[in-house]
């Protein structure tokens, strides 16, 4: 037969139209099966994300509220003295907002680029509709600050909706108008310190989830099954509980007045003026999160060495190792998928957690995500919550890829 | 070494149970020369794999003493005892390449990398694996594996090597194929081994003895044809090759041969063998090769009439079902010879055998 002939069906259709006219009807089955979740996901799940995603570089509310004084400030160069054709238009804006109560935004907006310009805006625009031209004069009587550059420069930075100036707060520099990146001074740097205390955390769960799991999942995998069902149960027991509980359970334990500081005490470990603070601190979040996320190492670890046959120990036994080397080169490699699985899933779990950090973490115990909430619900900066939420989103990818090239994400086994 | 007079392995009185309440093996005695090939040959549950894992140092014995080149061993862990094994499904390590495999047991021990490298070629020229070395045991097929794990086995040089019916999984070709290749490298390298399987054919291929085992004692140990030709019970003639069984019962006996009255009426002689004398129930045992058909009854031979119930050519010989003395699964295999005998469904020849052929052993109760 010609190899560069397409091969054709009994009745001369070339055999790929065939085959995909025979398997349409099935794959339109299977289509319309997965099209609820589908649907279900891309609604819940990816528009959002992909919507807040652009929110931490895109902002437009000055654009939108400030419609007369945009284009002037765009051609504006950002250094040379704002012209008195600025001013008029900030006034005619002003006015606007007054009227249309959306001034609050502005200044709002304004204040995250410069801090301390929120009532420079609230209280001009309550006077915007008494001042007379020449308005510069006019508005630099009513507010000293008006004559000064750096707020024309925070106004003509917010003024460009689509930024990179919120990647760069997230990341402790400050986006400027003529020097473009600078890093913040040291001891005004938050982000990046949280950013590595994060990572710090997460790892340090990690390798605790990884110690300790480890016997754990070794013995589930090697007991009878009378006794490993019931070691089961005490590990999903737990993994079923709420979260909530389980943390205020921690805070129970750990308080200074709490558990563990009672018998410390009794025993005669720590005096009684002088307990250990176990919580409200960085250790309360490492012990309640390793905690709370121990089951999802010692599940994927189980399923793997559930699946190593006794005779690969024995087999090296027999050639003449020690129980201690059989089971460092023998078992430990071949339990190395579940590790892989456990510690990626522990780790990316951890990175991202919220509320455990939240009620035991005290000031030096909080994570990433706890800043990213407070900007979501307290600070109303979503946009700066949104680069953060991407930074950590990216990171979680380059661990991901990572991943697969040291170990291969094919390799890994969860259950 | 040893004198040919001390035992290379010793079980004395062992006793093997898990759960204090039944036992598993009861009461071992196994004595195994330096250099020999024994198999511990039965059914699964028989306590011939608790006995070769309590060889190995898997499993303690309950009571009794295991030796080895005349010390006990009962207290030594298995990494000391310096046993090559094979296992059922290999055990070749995963993560390991074939050579990496072989180099475990060397690496264990201390020695240098050139004297490794020497070994581990020379294991893996003997099962002619050479250009497999850096392969992963999943690269490699089920009789590939075989051979590595044969290979890691012996590559320390091990005086005693244990197997676990390692060629279980294999197809059957391969299977009879490995059977040869393994009793050569027995003969070549004069090591010790113990095999265990529940394959019949496997175990007289191979062994110098074979010890049955049956309900955790050992029902006969002899060499494969004595085992075959001279069972001493109706279970080692049931478990070894093909069998016809007669029930009867013993009404005289003389001189080593007993006079059985069968169920049907008919009266035959028999070696006795395994009886509990004058009036107890027997049951004869026949191998089809041994019988011949006869249209009449030949001097010489215990004959009884039979009917012809099938008829399978199977080429070198006609395997010929009959009924005989109530027994409608008495089989005869006839030679295919130029004289046909012109064999015929429903036909009723006689069936004879010589009285040195017909052994009366003990009724047994499966």
């Amino acid at each position: 037969m010609n190899a560069t002939q397409p091969i054709t069906a009994a009745d001369g259709t070339p055999l790929k139209k065939k085959l995909a006219q025979a398997m349409f009807r099935s794959k339109l089955r299977a289509a319309g099966l997965v099209a609820p979740l589908l649907a279900f996901v891309l609604a819940s799940f990816i528009f959002p994300i992909f919507a807040l995603m652009w929110q931490g570089v895109h902002n437009n509310t000055f654009e939108r509220l400030m419609p007369n004084l945009t284009e002037e400030l765009r051609v504006w160069d950002g250094l040379s003295e704002p012209t008195e054709e600025m001013y008029t238009l900030l006034v005619a804006d002003l006015r606007q907002n007054r009227a249309d109560k959306t001034i609050g935004r502005v200044a709002s907006r304004v204040n995250q680029e410069l801090a301390g310009t929120r009532s420079l805006f609230t209280s001009t625009a309550r006077k915007a509709a008494k001042l007379e031209p020449p308005y510069r004069d006019a508005l630099i009587k009513t507010k000293k600050k008006w004559g000064e550059i750096k707020v024309w420069q925070a106004m003509k930075l917010t003024n460009q909706s689509l930024t990179p100036g919120f990647y760069a707060t997230s990341l402790d520099a400050v986006y400027t108008v003529d020097q473009g990146f600078i890093m913040k001074e040291e001891k005004r740097q938050i982000y990046t310190k949280l950013f590595i205390r994060t990572l710090m955390i997460s790892g340090s769960v990690m390798l605790l989830c990884l110690l300790l799991g480890y016997p754990v999942a070794y013995l589930l995998a090697t007991l009878p099954l009378k006794y490993s069902n019931l070691l089961m149960i005490m590990v999903l027991l737990p993994f079923w509980t709420s979260l909530l509980v389980r943390t205020t359970a921690w805070i129970a334990i750990l308080q200074s007045q709490g558990v563990v500081n009672d018998i410390l005490v009794w025993v005669g470990i720590a005096a009684d003026d002088s307990r250990f603070s176990l919580i409200y601190n960085m250790t309360g979040t490492i012990i309640a999160m390793t905690h709370i996320l121990l089951p999802f190492m010692i599940l994927p670890l189980y399923s793997v060495m559930k699946t190593i046959p006794p005779s690969y120990m024995r087999a090296a036994r027999s050639l003449g190792a020690t129980p201690t080397r059989a089971f460092i080169k023998v078992y430990v490699p071949q339990t190395i998928p579940g590790m892989g699985a456990g510690g990626l899933l522990v780790f990316i779990l951890a990175i991202g957690y919220y509320i455990t950090p939240a009620l035991v973490g005290g000031q030096d115990g909080q994570l990433i995500s706890n800043m990213i909430a407070y900007h979501m619900q307290k600070s109303l900066n979503w946009s700066l919550a949104a680069a953060l939420g991407g930074i950590l989103l990216g990171g979680v990818l380059i661990l991901y890829w990572a991943y697969d090239r040291i170990i291969g994400i094919d390799n890994m086994k969860l259950g | 070494m040893l004198d040919g007079s001390d035992p290379f392995v010793c079980f004395r009185n062992v006793q093997k149970s898990y759960d204090g309440e039944t036992l598993v093996v009861k009461n071992l005695n196994l004595e195994i020369e330096s250099g020999e090939f024994v198999t511990m040959l039965g059914p699964s549950g028989s306590g011939k794999t608790t006995c070769l894992m309590m060889l190995a140092g898997f499993e303690t014995a309950t009571h009794g003493e295991i030796e080895l080149g005349g010390k006990p061993i009962n207290n030594i862990p298995p990494h000391k005892r310096g046993i090559g094994m094979v296992f059922q499904n290999y055990a070749l390590f995963p993560h390991m390449t074939v050579a990496e495999n072989l180099t475990f047991p060397l690496k264990v021990r201390g020695m240098s990398s050139g004297e490794i490298d020497e070994k581990v070629g020379r294991a893996l020229d003997m099962v002619q694996m050479r250009f497999f070395a850096d392969r992963k045991p999943a690269q490699l097929s089920g009789g590939q594996q075989q051979r590595i794990a044969l290979a890691r086995a012996l590559v320390f040089e091990p005086e005693l090597v244990l197997m676990d019916e390692p060629l279980g999984a294999l197809d059957k070709q391969l299977r009879e194929h490995m059977q040869y290749e393994i009793k050569h490298i027995h003969e070549n390298l004069g090591v010790t081994v113990v095999y265990v399987t529940h394959d019949q054919s496997e175990a007289l291929t191979m062994s110098n003895r074979i010890a049955v085992f049956d309900d955790g004692v050992i029902q006969q140990l002899a060499d494969p044809v004595t085992l075959y030709e001279k069972p001493e019970n109706a279970f080692v003639a049931q478990f070894i090759g093909e069998n016809n069984t007669l029930a009867g019962t013993v009404t005289s006996l003389s001189g080593g041969v007993a006079s059985v009255t069968l169920d049907s009426g008919d009266a035959v002689k028999a070696l006795a063998i395994n009886t509990d004398g004058k009036g107890s129930a027997t049951q004869l045992s026949v191998r089809p090769e041994r019988c011949v058909v006869t249209p009449k009854k030949k001097a010489g031979l215990s004959s009884l009439k039979g009917r012809i119930e099938e008829l399978i050519y199977l080429g070198d010989h006609i395997r010929c079902r009959m009924t005989v003395a109530g027994n409608d699964e008495f089989i005869v295999k006839v030679p295919n010879t130029a004289d046909q005998l012109g064999l015929q469904i429903g036909a009723e020849p006689y069936v004879g055998w010589q009285t040195d052929d017909c052994r009366a052993l003990d009724v047994k109760d499966a």
